[in-house]
């Protein structure tokens, strides 16, 4: 992303634009949770940036780091071939808005986050698991989360 | 007045025509299905947990497992990221011998689908004789890399080794026989009315639809969107080559199955390519960090050997940083993002799969649609669950 779009959402949002970062030709936007839905939004609506393809979302644990997690959304332009990064900081418990209105691919995306790393997302139409059963306990991608499991010595007897 | 109740049936995980262990829940109104929903995570091995406890080479085998249709495309896409975190990049020769080994496995990918997706709206011909040329594929890469279905081939920086002799001869031959076998199959279903009847006007998916749901690969293109990441974003040297994006029109399994023979053609002309313009030079990067050094000069001399100790017991380390990149798989668009926190394991690993987010279009693709229908879909999407589960 060029320099005129970086500004464009930074006068835009202002403040809540925490940080912009580029590491090996890739841009990335840092942007506070409460306004983290309007940023995606404008810069998919804006015809300037035009984001309209949600390549990936996905969380990050950082344990023992505050806040903890951070959420992360990759974003693409079929018009301009750009590519984006927006990480959204989240403390453990919070939740963000659900992204789903604006990109139906974040469905599945954000049940794995949910699923994985216990990121809750509001006004999301159906937060269940998605790689775990349903009564599994605990988030596997957590950094406090042993990587044999921590029911490898007991046998799975689901009740009936 | 009567109650309206719907039958639920559950369609799989143990379904022939689910491509694995894919569970959906269809609940019918008669043969009309009402609402669809895929349950997966059956094959939820866990490789991201996975990927932070090994060190950066150690991780090449577990991406051979995600899609192992495709073991040396996805090979590609994660030594490619981590080139990137590095900086660092594989030599000409290494560049376009990769290209001809991966778009080899995108013919061999693609002859599966053909052949399953034949076989499950009843068509099993197709599949013996797809299963033949595959065939011929895994003996070529099996010359090259000594495995058929996992080969982990790639390593950061270039090749693990050069193509052996003989490799140009064995493609040259298979590539001069291969087109006229595409035809070959085209006489099987293209015109076939039982095949047209199946698959035209099934399973449409508008190319808005597409790019909203976050389809990639023959999924999207088949919807009408010129959209291939080897164009968009060219990789390992994609952009000296000289190929068409094949594009279907309304998005239906139809356009999706044209779509990926004419794309089975684009692949052998890019092999070709690949093969006549071959460089000549090293296969693997300079770059003392990461690349073992050559086996005389471990034998000869202590530095190196130690250095070989020390890349082998403790992997290297990245700098710290996180990047994304993505390569076109068979099924669409495959991207790893690394988050490296200095040491010399991933900090953390995502894949993005095409086939997790492509399975999630399915229920747009057949809710409202006759039963039968749902096969023929799940076909055309082209799923492999031990992409999806991960």
């Amino acid at each position: 992303m060029e320099t005129k779009g970086i500004n464009k959402v930074k006068g835009q949002f202002g403040a809540s634009i925490l940080k912009v970062e580029t590491f090996r030709d890739e841009t990335t936007l840092v942007v506070e949770k409460n306004r983290a839905k309007e940023v995606l939004e404008f810069l998919k609506k804006d015809p300037d940036l035009s984001y309209d393809y949600l390549t990936d979302v996905c969380g990050v644990d950082y344990q023992p780091r505050k806040p903890r997690f951070e959420l992360v959304y990759h974003l693409c332009s079929t018009q301009y071939d750009r590519r984006l990064r927006v990480k959204v900081p989240l403390e453990e418990g919070d939740s963000v808005p659900s992204v789903e209105s604006i990109w139906k691919a974040a469905n599945w995306y954000e049940r794995e986050a949910y699923d994985m790393l216990g990121i809750r997302f509001e006004n999301h139409p159906d937060l269940r698991r998605i790689m775990m059963w349903d009564d599994f306990e605990g988030h596997p991608l957590r950094k406090d989360f042993p990587v044999k499991g921590k029911d490898f010595d007991k046998p799975f007897i689901p009740e009936l | 007045m009567a109650e309206t109740r719907y039958m639920t049936i559950n369609m799989g995980p143990q379904h022939p025509s689910t491509h694995g262990v894919l569970r959906l829940l269809l609940e019918l109104d008669g043969e009309i299905v009402v609402k669809a929903t895929p349950h997966v995570g059956h094959l939820h091995r866990g490789v991201e947990k996975l990927s932070e406890t090994k060190t950066y080479h150690q991780v090449i085998p577990l991406t051979d497992r995600l899609d192992y249709t495709n073991g040396i495309g996805n090979n590609l896409g994660y030594v490619l990221t981590v080139e990137k975190l590095l900086g660092i990049e594989a030599p000409k020769r290494a560049q376009y011998i990769r290209v001809a080994v991966t778009e080899l496995q995108r013919l061999a990918a693609h002859l599966i689908w053909l052949a399953t997706h034949a076989l499950d709206i009843g068509a099993m011909t197709v599949l013996f004789y797809c299963f033949r040329e595959r065939e011929s594929i895994l003996r070529i890469i099996e010359e090259v890399s000594g495995g058929r279905l996992t080969p982990t081939y790639f390593r950061i920086g270039g090749l693990v080794k050069d193509i052996p002799e003989g490799f140009e001869e064995s493609v040259r031959g298979f590539l001069e026989d291969f087109p006229r076998r595409i035809n070959e199959y085209e006489t099987l279903l293209t015109k076939n009315v039982i095949w047209m009847r199946r698959t035209k006007g099934v399973g449409i998916l508008t190319a808005e639809d597409a790019i909203n749901y976050g389809a990639t690969g023959p999924t999207l293109r088949g919807s009408g969107v010129r959209w291939d990441v080897r164009k968009r974003f060219p990789y390992s040297s994609y952009d000296e080559f000289d190929f068409e994006i094949p594009i279907g029109d309304v998005g239906d399994v139809y356009d999706r199955y044209m779509v990926r023979l004419e794309e089975m053609r684009q692949s052998v002309r890019i092999v070709q390519q690949a093969v006549d313009n071959l460089p000549d030079g090293p296969i693997m990067a300079e770059d003392p960090r990461v690349v073992l050094p050559p086996k005389d000069d471990v034998e000869r001399n202590i530095d190196a050997l130690i250095r070989q100790f020390k890349i082998v017991s403790e992997g290297f380390e990245a700098p710290k940083g996180e990047v994304f990149m993505s390569v076109e798989a068979p099924k669409g668009e495959l991207g790893f993002y690394v988050v490296s926190d200095g040491s010399n394991h991933p900090y953390r690993i995502k894949i993005r799969t095409p086939s997790f987010i492509n399975l999630s279009c399915l229920p747009k693709m057949i809710e409202g649609k006759l039963i039968a229908d749902v096969v023929a879909a799940i076909g055309s999407i082209d799923i492999v669950l031990g992409e999806v589960d991960r």
